[in-house]
C-alpha cells in the first residue's frame, strides 16, 4: 500500500503543509489499494482543488475517476461533503472548513446512491 | 498439453476460467474489479500473460488495467482518452449535431507483433493506440475525422467502436466497425480510412444503401484468409471476399438473421457461427430456444446446434463481443450470455456445456490457447 505519510519528502519552502484526511468511496479505495481513509499533505490555501490535486499526485490511478481529465469538472455522480455541508457545487478554489483543513475531520468523497 | 484461458468481462467484474486442452474441468478466478463493468479483456498474442482490461463505471469513468501474469495481478495504467484536433460533431437522436464525448472503452485489441502496442475502440466512436503498454493513449483521428463523421449516429447502445480486426498478413490494414456508422478499413496503419459498406442494406435508413449509417454488430475473419470478412449486422449476416469492398448476404435459412456475435472456426475458414436473436425489438432467442447456428459453407446453409443448450424458456441474449474460439483441433467455441452462463463446445459446436451458470451478465468473452 502506498500512502503519502510514509513517503518522507524534504520540507518545501513557504507555508507548512497540512495533513488532510480523505474518505474515498469503496471502489476508489480498491482502485487506490487502500483499506481506510487516506491522508495527503496540502499546502495552504487548502481548497477542494488543492486537495484533489494532492490526492491525484499521490494516487495517480485515481486521475480521471473523480474529475474529468480534460475539463477538471467533478464527475456527475460524485459528491464532496465536509463539515456537514455539501461542497459539490462550490467553486474549485473554495477553501475547506477549518475542521477539515486542521485534520480534525475528513473530506468525504461520496458516490451518489443508485437504487433499484 | 495446452491450457485454455477464457477471459470473461461482465457487468460486475472480470472472471478468468482455466482448463487443460480437454476443456472439461474448469477453475474460476474472480471477480476481478468486482462491481465494475468490464467491457473487454484480451491478451497479447505475442506475450499471452500480458492482458489488457477495460474497466468502466457510471460513477468513476474509465480505468484501464494491465496484467503481466495472466490475470493474477493487475496494475491500473493510463485512462486519458483525449480526442485529437477538432472535437467535431455527429448526428444526435433529434437530428441535430452533437459534439463527440468520450464515454468508455468497448474493445481492446493488442497488436499481433508487439506486446507494448494495443488499440482501443471507444464510445463516442474513435480509435486509440498505445505503444507503451497502455500507459498513454493517442487517437488515430483520421477515422473520427472522416468526411462522413457528421452523418454517424448512436445506436441504442451508444455510438461505439466495438470491433477491431488486425490483418495478420498486412500490418498496415485495420478493419473496424461502429454502431451506427458501419465498417471502415485503413490500409496505412490507421492514418486514413474508407467506409466499406457497399452491399449492406438497412431498411431503417432513408437510403437503405447509404455509404454510412449501418448498424454493424460484429465483424470476423479467419487469420489465413483476411480478405474474407463475415458480418453480423443489425439484421442480415453478410460476407465479403474482397476485404470489405463489397458485401453479399449469406443469411440463407437462418430462423432469424438478427443477432450480435459472429465467429469463424479456427481450423475451417468456411465454418462460421452466429446466435440468432428474435428481432431488434425482442433481444432473446426465437421460441425461447438457445441455438448456435453453424454454417460449414461460409454462409447460406445453416444448422442448429442445440445439444447441451436450453431448448425451452430461455430468454437471454448473447452480446457482440461475447463469443470466441480457441485454436485447438477440434476447435473450441465459447460464448457468454446476459444470464451469466458461459458455454463451451470442445467439438466445434456439436455439443455444449456450461462452464459457469451464474455470473453477472456477460459482456465479452475472449479465449487464449496457451501451448507448453
Amino acid at each position: 500500500m502506498r500512502t503519502p505519510h510514509n513517503s518522507p519528502r524534504p520540507p518545501a519552502p513557504g507555508p507548512r503543509p497540512s495533513l488532510i484526511r480523505i474518505v474515498l468511496p469503496f471502489h476508489l479505495r480498491n482502485l487506490a489499494r487502500v483499506d481506510d481513509e487516506v491522508t495527503v499533505e496540502v499546502a495552504e490555501p487548502i481548497s477542494i482543488e488543492a486537495v484533489l490535486n494532492a490526492l491525484e499526485e499521490n494516487f495517480p490511478m485515481l486521475r480521471g475517476t473523480i474529475r474529468d481529465h480534460g475539463t477538471r469538472k467533478r464527475r456527475a455522480f460524485l459528491r464532496f461533503f465536509a463539515g456537514g455541508n455539501d461542497l459539490s457545487n462550490d467553486a474549485p478554489d473554495t477553501l475547506l472548513p477549518e475542521d477539515v483543513s486542521s485534520g480534525k475531520e475528513p473530506l468525504f468523497i461520496i458516490g451518489a446512491i443508485a437504487g433499484g | 498439453m495446452s491450457t485454455i484461458r477464457v477471459l470473461v468481462g461482465t457487468r460486475k467484474g472480470a472472471f478468468i476460467l482455466t482448463s487443460d486442452g480437454k476443456r472439461q474441468n474448469w477453475t474460476v478466478s474472480g471477480p476481478h474489479f468486482g462491481g465494475w463493468e468490464i467491457y473487454h479483456v484480451k491478451g497479447s498474442p505475442v506475450n499471452p500473460d500480458r492482458l489488457y482490461a477495460s474497466q468502466t463505471s457510471g460513477w468513476f469513468g474509465q480505468v484501464m488495467q494491465r496484467s503481466e501474469d495472466g490475470g493474477k495481478t493487475w496494475e491500473a495504467v493510463g485512462n486519458e482518452f483525449a480526442y485529437q484536433g477538432p472535437t467535431g460533431t455527429h448526428q444526435w437522436y433529434d437530428g441535430t449535431q452533437h459534439p463527440w464525448e468520450f464515454k468508455r472503452v468497448w474493445h481492446v485489441e493488442p497488436s499481433l507483433s508487439d506486446p507494448e502496442t494495443v488499440f482501443a475502440g471507444v464510445e463516442d466512436a474513435g480509435l486509440f493506440k498505445s505503444t507503451d503498454g497502455g500507459k498513454s493513449w493517442l487517437e488515430l483521428p483520421g477515422l473520427r475525422g472522416h468526411d462522413t463523421g457528421p452523418l454517424w449516429q448512436p445506436g441504442a447502445g451508444g455510438m461505439c467502436l466495438h470491433t477491431i480486426l488486425l490483418d495478420p498478413k498486412n500490418p498496415d490494414r485495420i478493419f473496424v466497425a461502429i454502431s451506427a456508422a458501419g465498417a471502415f478499413r485503413s490500409d496505412d496503419g490507421g492514418t486514413t480510412w474508407k467506409p466499406i459498406n457497399r452491399g449492406l442494406k438497412s431498411e431503417f435508413l432513408p437510403d437503405p444503401l447509404a455509404e454510412v449509417g449501418h448498424c454493424v454488430h460484429r465483424l470476423a475473419l479467419h487469420p489465413s484468409r483476411p480478405e474474407t470478412l463475415f458480418m453480423q449486422k443489425h439484421w442480415d449476416v453478410m460476407r465479403s471476399d474482397d476485404a470489405g469492398a463489397s458485401w453479399h448476404e449469406v443469411s440463407g435459412d437462418l430462423p432469424s438473421d438478427f443477432g450480435f456475435p459472429i465467429e469463424v472456426n479456427a481450423n475451417e475458414p468456411e465454418t462460421i457461427y452466429v446466435v440468432p436473436i428474435k428481432s431488434d425489438s425482442e433481444h432473446f432467442p426465437p421460441e425461447g430456444k438457445l441455438r448456435v447456428y453453424r454454417s460449414r459453407t461460409g454462409g447460406n446453409e445453416w444448422e442448429a446446434l442445440t445439444k447441451g443448450l436450453p431448448q425451452q424458456d430461455c430468454y437471454v441474449n448473447v452480446l457482440r463481443d461475447a463469443m470466441a474460439v480457441d485454436s485447438l483441433d477440434p476447435c473450441g467455441v465459447y460464448f457468454g450470455t446476459t444470464g451469466g452462463q458461459v458455454y463451451v463446445s470442445a467439438n466445434g459446436g456439436d455439443s455444449w456445456e456450461a462452464i459457469v451458470r451464474d455470473l453477472p451478465a456477460v459482456l465479452s468473452v475472449e479465449v487464449q490457447t496457451l501451448r507448453e
